[in-house]
């Protein structure tokens, strides 16, 4: 199986499929002086928005305006108190139209 | 006194079911949905069966929104290059009173807890429950992300979805750890209906549910194809702790499995009209949390009631079943004036006596089985490698025996035939 063989949209095209109602309270923080020690960096691979970023000084660049809400990288995360979660305020956040 | 009888948190399947039951009961019931309409943070796969509507909507199938009635079930098994496919259809799938229908959540959950709203029920939306109201370690109410937004009731039924923030701050889970979770990620694909009628071999309002096993070789999980009316689901379901160890974007394994020989005619030419994920309580029985408490009942995902065993993914009918159970169990309390844990304790025996909790009991090895790395590799490898050799026809070399074929397949894969027997064995037990 090759990825290579389908022509793939690209990522921002992908997220630009689904419609957010973004608030201006970010409903998920990132502490990142915790990554620094997370050796895993699962959040990276597995953020279906793919909205953990690697920067070039070790840590990790995050948004959460094209959010889910799924909750995969709290649960990933193996250092305790990197990520703060919240829903986002009634209203607001992902909508899904054909799921 | 409280402020109603009873609030349901979050209308998914499990809270509509929920409010509809303790609202027919003649309970005043608050329905709170932290979307803007129920059904807009939900998604899944493609089908829901409906039979479980029987007893709350009477002829469900006259009103319910579907996109299409499931009439040919496929399994299929993948390597990288092979696919070995069971493909089922029948007609009775299709007539009154249907089996699975496939279905957007944003329209189902929207229709259904419109019966609840029918029933009675007070729904509100676009209001976010941020935690409990407690006496003691009693639950009297919750708290809400409006202004003046405390809501108190004699019952609280938590239907607020697989991370269940409600259950937890509760303290009622005890094996939340990542690796009783997958991640569900999907395409929607619009195609033309007649497209989707040639290639699937369906007409009318007929289609196909395919679910995949070998779908995303090295993470435990499974892969689906559903037909819509002038669109597919195609999606992939991860196990997560697999998922974030191994480098591969869930993104980037939907693109390999769109382009598998066998996938790729399928969906070719057809344009992306929705990416979503949400995540799946995958463990079932042994990851469930503790069900009541003085004025709580958990239902749904909330409750890890998905039954996520292979060859089913249902989730929405254990949850309606749940939430019914929970409904009408709180509906009871209320009128006997008894809601702490012991009152409550009537949803217990509501679900120990239907599907919800018997088939959990039974398939409760089941994702275990499923999710191993006997199941989700070598075995697909072994089945093709079987069937491409039973059937590639190597002139002028006489036909092998099946035996043989067998066992050196067996050899290749790595299968020892004490692990296959051993592994046949519980399978057997679980869903024998
Ligand atoms: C990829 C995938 C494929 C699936 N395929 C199938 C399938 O084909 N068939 C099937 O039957 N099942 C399937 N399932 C499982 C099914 O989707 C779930 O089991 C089902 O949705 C559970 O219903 P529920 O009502 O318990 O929870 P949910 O549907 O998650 O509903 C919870 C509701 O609560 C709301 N909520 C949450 N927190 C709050 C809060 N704090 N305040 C207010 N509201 C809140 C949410 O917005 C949501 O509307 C699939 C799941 C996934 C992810
Ligand atoms: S998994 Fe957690 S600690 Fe590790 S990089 Fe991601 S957010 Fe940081
Ligand atoms: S909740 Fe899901 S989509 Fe949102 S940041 Fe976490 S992993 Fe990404």
């Amino acid at each position: 199986m090759s990825a290579e063989s389908y022509p793939e949209m690209s990522f921002e095209a992908r997220m630009g499929t689904v419609d957010f109602r973004i608030h201006e309270r970010p409903h998920i923080t990132l502490d990142d002086r915790k990554c620094v020690d997370c050796s895993v960096r699962g959040c990276i691979t597995a953020c279906p928005a793919n909205l953990f970023v690697p920067t070039a000084d070790g840590g990790i660049l995050f948004n959460y305006e094209q959010c889910f809400e799924c909750g995969t990288c709290y649960m990933v995360c193996n250092e305790e108190g990197a990520i703060t979660w919240t829903y986002p305020d009634g209203g607001h956040g992902v909508v899904f139209h054909r799921s | 006194m409280p402020d109603v009888d009873v609030i349901v948190v979050g209308a998914g399947p499990a809270g509509a079911a929920a409010a509809l039951e303790a609202a027919r009961a003649g309970r005043s019931v608050v329905l709170i949905e932290r979307g803007p309409f129920p059904g807009s943070k939900n998604m899944y796969g493609g089908v829901v069966y409906g039979r479980i509507l029987d007893d709350l909507v009477p002829q469900w199938w006259e009103q319910m929104p579907i996109q299409r009635w499931v009439t040919r079930r496929q399994t299929m098994i993948l390597t990288d290059d092979q696919a070995l496919t069971v493909d089922y259809r029948t007609e009775n799938w299709g007539r009154p009173p249907y089996n699975g229908a496939t279905t957007f959540r944003p329209d189902f959950d929207a229709w259904f807890a419109e019966r609840a709203v029918d029933a009675g029920a007070n729904l509100i939306n676009s209001t976010t429950v941020t935690g409990l109201l407690r006496d003691g370690n009693r639950v009297v109410g919750v708290r809400t992300d409006r202004p003046d937004g405390d809501l108190t009731a004699h019952v609280v039924i938590a239907c607020d979805g697989v991370n269940s923030f409600l259950a937890k701050e509760a303290g009622l889970y005890h094996h939340d750890g990542a690796e009783n979770y997958t991640l569900g990620v999907k395409e929607t694909i619009a195609l033309p209906r007649d497209v989707i009628d040639e290639r699937f071999n369906v007409r009318g309002d007929h289609g196909v549910d395919i679910e995949m096993l070998g779908a995303s070789p090295d993470v435990p999980g499974g892969g689906f194809l559903y037909t819509n009316a002038e669109s597919l689901a195609v999606g992939l379901v991860l196990s997560l702790p697999a998922l974030a160890a191994s480098g591969l974007r869930p993104e980037e394994r939907i693109a390999q499995l769109k382009a598998h020989p066998a996938i790729a005619p399928l969906v070719e030419g057809g344009e992306v009209k929705e990416y979503s994920a949400h995540v799946i309580p995958e463990a079932g029985f042994d990851m469930m949390p503790e069900l009541i408490a003085d004025g709580l009942l958990v239902a749904g995902d909330a409750a890890a009631m998905c039954l996520a065993a292979g060859i089913w993914l249902e989730g929405v009918n254990f949850a309606i079943g749940s939430g019914a159970a929970a409904g009408r169990a709180a509906a009871v309390a209320v009128r006997h004036g008894d809601t702490s844990a012991t009152g409550l304790e009537g949803y217990r025996a509501r679900l120990e006596s239907s599907f919800v909790l018997a088939d959990h009991r039974k398939l409760r090895d089941a994702p275990h089985l499923v999710m191993s790395d006997l199941a989700q590799q070598r075995l697909p490898a072994l089945a093709c490698g079987v069937v491409e050799q039973l059937f590639t026809v190597g002139n002028p070399v006489p036909k092998p025996g099946l035996r043989r074929i067998v066992r050196g397949e067996m050899k290749r894969n790595g299968v020892k035939l004490r692990d296959a027997a051993a592994q046949g064995w519980r399978a057997l037990r679980t869903f024998g």
